[in-house]
């Protein structure tokens, strides 16, 4: 098969140009722990009997570190147990998600923190605010006629 | 080859009647479409009842799947028609009409859930949200049609190379092919999670469902849905521009090779739409993201031959400089226009894309309106404004009718406004996605909270967007009524001639066992071990169906 030499040269461009993005991607995410959110050690939930199932029987911010926390959250059409959030600025806080019903989304506006609530799987992500103030919570998956309406505040300490 | 020189008037039925379907289900979806932008934007509220997410379920459902789909099927019909000797053999025809009544009558029942407020899921009917059962079996009836569809064209390329032996397919008839290659085996996931878990779940034979399969299985056909919609639209870029420029087109051979890569990698790729979800981890979505950046390397190989096909038409009549081929393209020619500004929409929209599955950085623009503007950019303008360059060409060629210089200026207008209304509201879109405003909601004020408040210009912008978008549509159903206005005559069905003689094509790219087996391979890499981990390895409970509209 002929191909032009341009041809080749652009290939060999463009294919070692995904490799470098691969390349940086890969080791962020599996080096430097700049992760995608998944679920580490709760396994699978009932969502239907999420308050006799730990953590999500209390929900709520707990310190876990010495200078960790853990914001365990339930999402539910339309609103999230707890209902507001606050947690110290400078430490790692880790959401652990999920939803009693249908899918929604947990949004921190202006934060990296954004995944999928799916009932049956707890979901995790860690973040760290270094700003105090109000930040705005929000559901980024439709979930029913209220979606809209569902959102609360997290605030920083 | 043999060519007739007009269009088989039964095949013209055929064909003529796909693409009607298509721009009625587009009008009445981009009623919704510029609606929504209006009530999102707050200017506007929804009369009797009707929800914003009502609208949004009929415009995806209505512009996404069946716009594209009958439109697609009826262009590549007439394609097929076209270069394998001008007339479709009785079995394809046939196959053509039993898709065709099974799709419409598929969208009719769905359209009817829809307006009924029965089937409120959007389009990606994601689980546990419950919607009318007939809202599935609709779906079904639309796949299972499609898929007699592409038995017709599939029954048409075999009876050419029986009739042909030894010579290379008509590039036209192997890019339909390959097209509804890949659409087999992408809609296999859509129609194990429609008839194995949603039908037997919203009839109440079972009580649960599994909600993170039905997504995985979704999202194994989603993502090739969208070269599904692509790859018609390269058949225009490299068949059809090419003629209409007045030149040749590049390379047989690399247009085959592209076509056969996106087979290759375009399946299983899914999981880059569900790199934020729980349940699946870090280690295969990011297989399925390098599998995903794999099938860019086609569209680079069609970047460079529609560059090169520019380029060598305009020195071959004798523009000369750098760029200087540039000013020998038919500016006022709607047939070039609109692809044109599809190719243009095409790069920012592919770029956009690699954002999206970048892995981690999804968490920037995950479930944004980002995302939405992103496919306003490849689908609703690299494929829908191909889509209409096309149907000026189409609709006449197929008539016998002759395309008057009127109804090619209002062409040229009706396409300049919608890239015009893209811009637009497409760039509104990014840009309030990248500082966090989501998609899919029906107001985003958040009861006057002051964050949020910084994304209501751009609602402003979106819904401007919109009724330039609407306004075009409106030019384009006039042009549409006076195209069969027009006087009787002959319009070119545009079918370029490679620059190199098409037996310097290699017969391995005609191998289809081979290609299947390939991807068959890959699919299985790539998506074995998660299925089976949620299927019965590791699955969570099952959750029972939700109506929350």
């Amino acid at each position: 098969m002929h191909i032009h030499r341009l041809e080749k040269i652009w290939m060999v461009f463009g294919v070692v140009m995904l490799a470098v993005f691969l390349a940086v991607l890969g080791v962020y995410a599996f080096s430097m722990g700049l992760q995608t959110p998944h679920s580490h050690a709760y396994g699978k939930v009932d969502p239907e009997k999420l308050a006799e199932t730990p953590p999500f029987d209390q929900p709520g911010v707990y310190q876990v570190g010495e200078n960790e926390y853990e914001a365990v959250i339930i999402m539910y059409a339309f609103g999230f147990t707890p209902n507001e959030i606050t947690v110290p600025a400078g430490a790692k806080v880790n959401f652990v998600i999920t939803s009693s019903d249908v899918v929604h989304g947990f949004e921190i506006v202006g934060t990296t923190v954004n995944l999928m609530a799916i009932p049956g799987e707890v979901n995790v992500v860690s973040y760290t605010f270094d700003k105090p103030g109000e930040y705005l919570i929000l559901c980024n998956e439709y979930c029913g006629i209220g979606h809209q309406a569902m959102y609360t505040k997290l605030v920083v300490t | 080859m043999a060519q007739t020189q007009t269009f088989d008037r039964d095949d013209a039925k055929l064909v003529l009647t796909h693409v009607i379907f298509a721009f009625v289900a587009l009008m009445i979806g981009g009623i919704a479409g510029m609606l929504q932008g209006m009530v999102r934007g707050g200017m506007f509220e929804m009369p009797g009842g009707i929800s914003y997410y009502q609208l949004l379920t009929a415009h995806g459902v209505l512009m996404a799947l069946i716009f594209t789909t009958f439109f697609i099927v009826g262009f590549m019909f007439s394609g097929v028609s076209k270069v394998t000797g001008g007339k479709l053999t009785s079995t394809a025809r046939g196959l053509g009409w039993a898709g065709f009544w099974l799709m419409a009558v598929g969208t009719a029942i769905g359209t009817v859930m829809i307006l009924a407020n029965e089937a409120t899921v959007l389009y990606t009917f994601y689980a546990p949200m419950k919607a009318s059962p007939w809202f599935y079996v609709a779906l079904a009836l639309v796949v299972v049609g499609s898929w007699l569809s592409g038995a017709g064209m599939i029954a048409q390329y075999r009876s050419w190379r029986e009739n042909n032996k030894g010579k290379i397919s008509p590039l036209f008839a192997y890019m339909a092919v390959a097209t509804m290659v890949l659409w087999y085996v992408a809609t296999l996931g859509v129609a194990a999670t429609v008839l194995f878990q949603f039908i037997p779940w919203s009839f109440g034979w079972v009580d649960k469902i599994n909600v993170l399969l039905s997504r995985t299985l979704f999202w194994y056909f989603g993502h090739p849905l969208v070269y599904f919609w692509l790859m018609p639209v390269y058949i225009c870029w490299y068949v059809v521009v090419p003629k209409v420029i007045g030149g040749k087109m590049f390379s047989d051979a690399l247009a085959r090779l592209a076509f056969i890569m996106f087979i290759v990698f375009s399946v299983p790729v899914g999981f880059h739409h569900q790199l934020m979800e729980p349940g699946i981890t870090p280690f295969w979505k990011f297989l399925q993201v390098i599998l995903t950046f794999a099938v860019v390397v086609p569209s680079l190989i069609t970047a460079f031959a529609l560059f090169a096909t520019f380029e060598t038409t305009g020195r071959a009549k004798g523009y000369k400089g750098l760029f200087g081929w540039f000013r020998a393209l038919p500016w006022k020619d709607v047939r070039f226009l609109g692809p044109f500004l599809g190719m243009v929409a095409f790069v920012p929209g592919g770029i956009g894309g690699m954002i999206n599955a970048s892995h981690q950085m999804n968490a920037l623009v995950h479930n944004t309106i980002w995302v939405t503007g992103h496919f306003h950019l490849t689908v609703a303008t690299a494929v829908a404004i191909t889509f209409f360059g096309i149907a000026y060409w189409l609709i006449p060629a197929i008539t016998g009718r002759r395309l008057t210089e009127a109804v090619n200026r209002l062409g040229v207008w009706q396409v300049s406004l919608w890239a015009f209304g893209i811009l637009v509201m497409s760039g509104a879109m990014h840009i309030s996605g990248l500082m966090g405003a989501p998609r899919r909601t029906s107001d985003t004020t958040y009861n006057g909270n002051e964050i949020a408040a910084q994304w209501d210009p751009y609602n402003l912008l979106v819904a401007i967007g919109g009724v330039i978008l609407f306004i075009s549509l409106i030019v384009l159903a006039v042009a549409l009524v006076k195209m069969f206005q027009m006087p009787k005559g002959e319009t070119e069905y545009p079918v370029a001639e490679p620059l190199q003689p098409v037996e310097a094509t290699p017969r391995w790219l005609e191998r289809w066992g081979v290609w299947i087996g390939v991807t068959a391979v890959l699919i299985v890499i790539a998506y074995a071990f998660p299925i089976a981990d949620q299927l019965f390895l590791d699955p969570a409970p099952g959750a029972k169906g939700y109506v929350l509209w």
